[in-house]
């Protein structure tokens, strides 16, 4: 895990836009979907019980709807694209987070995601720099699932431009 | 457990689901369980690093706990669309608590459609996330 200084400037990480930042294939696995249910303290039977998850209509343990953005954390480099882009990540916000739902995916079906760099800008005069990122999961029909998009914000309080 | 569809109108408000105060244990297993191993959100040192004075909680988590408000109120394959915009950090001990309220009712796609307005505060009345879902009612 890096904690790197900040270095880029916008107009030099614009020129990462349109950027992949991976295509790799994974599954939900049943007990990482227990132990995520626990830890938020979801108590519905149909996230840790198969029997409750099959008689509400899902062939397996229904993966939770924000859960899809952390499998797209497995990728094999994880946050190397912040660190190539110079990207401190000390100094990184989450700002928004979206999802549009296609249907339910479910625990042990493998999942491809494809994800890229969407837009690179700033705002406040270069203290706050924005980065947006695309992912598309597809099933293995390759039919789409969900389609996330991210916009992260790296705090830049002494301007490293 | 979920609502009466013909029942929710413009204005339906969710039930609140206010959720214990945030733990560092909690930080650390959500790290584990999300796979969202920014050290920012477990690590004093490292949030000291950069100037903070402690670790504060994935923004995700939140996301994650606003998620249970929306699959408790509505099966999780009604919802066609969630996305968040988080406007504050959680810090260690917070206690969020999520709402949601019925902004619209419409068709799109031929499905009848409800738009939720969605937020998690914390005591001190923090807004930590604004956002919004869709979620299919017929």
């Amino acid at each position: 895990m890096t904690t790197s200084t900040s270095t880029g400037t916008t107009m030099q990480r614009q020129r990462f836009i349109g950027m992949s930042t991976g295509t790799f294939e994974t599954v939900a696995e049943r007990g990482r979907l227990r132990f995520f249910a626990e830890v938020i303290g979801d108590a519905d039977p149909i996230r840790t019980d198969l029997a409750a998850a099959r008689a509400a209509g899902y062939d397996d343990l229904p993966v939770p709807p924000t859960f899809l953005m952390g499998l797209d954390a497995e990728r094999p480099d994880g946050f190397g694209y912040l660190t190539e882009m110079g990207v401190d990540l000390r100094h990184v916000l989450h700002g928004t987070q979206a999802f549009d739902y296609h249907r339910v995916a479910v625990a042990n079906e493998p999942l491809t995601y494809r994800s890229r760099i969407d837009d690179v800008f700033e705002k406040s005069g270069g203290a706050l720099q924005f980065i947006v990122r695309t992912v598309e999961v597809r099933d293995a029909a390759d039919a789409p699932v969900a389609d996330l998009r991210s916009t992260i914000i790296e705090r830049r309080p002494r301007s490293a431009a | 457990m979920t609502v009466a569809w013909q029942d929710v109108t413009e204005g339906t408000e969710l039930p609140e689901l206010a959720l214990p105060p945030i733990t560092r244990a909690t930080l650390a297993l959500f790290a584990g369980a999300s796979g969202d191993h920014n050290p920012i959100h477990i690590d004093r040192d490292v949030a000291e690093s950069a100037g903070l004075a402690d670790v504060f909680a994935h923004g995700m988590l939140s996301m994650a706990y606003l998620g249970r408000l929306l699959t408790g109120w509505a099966p999780q394959d009604r919802l066609r669309s969630y996305e968040v915009r988080f406007g504050a950090i959680t810090p260690v001990h917070g206690r969020p608590v999520c709402t949601g309220t019925v902004t619209r009712i419409g068709e799109i796609g031929g499905e009848r459609i409800a738009d939720l307005d969605l937020r998690v505060t914390l005591e001190d009345g923090t807004v930590t996330l604004t956002g919004g879902a869709r979620v299919a009612l017929t």
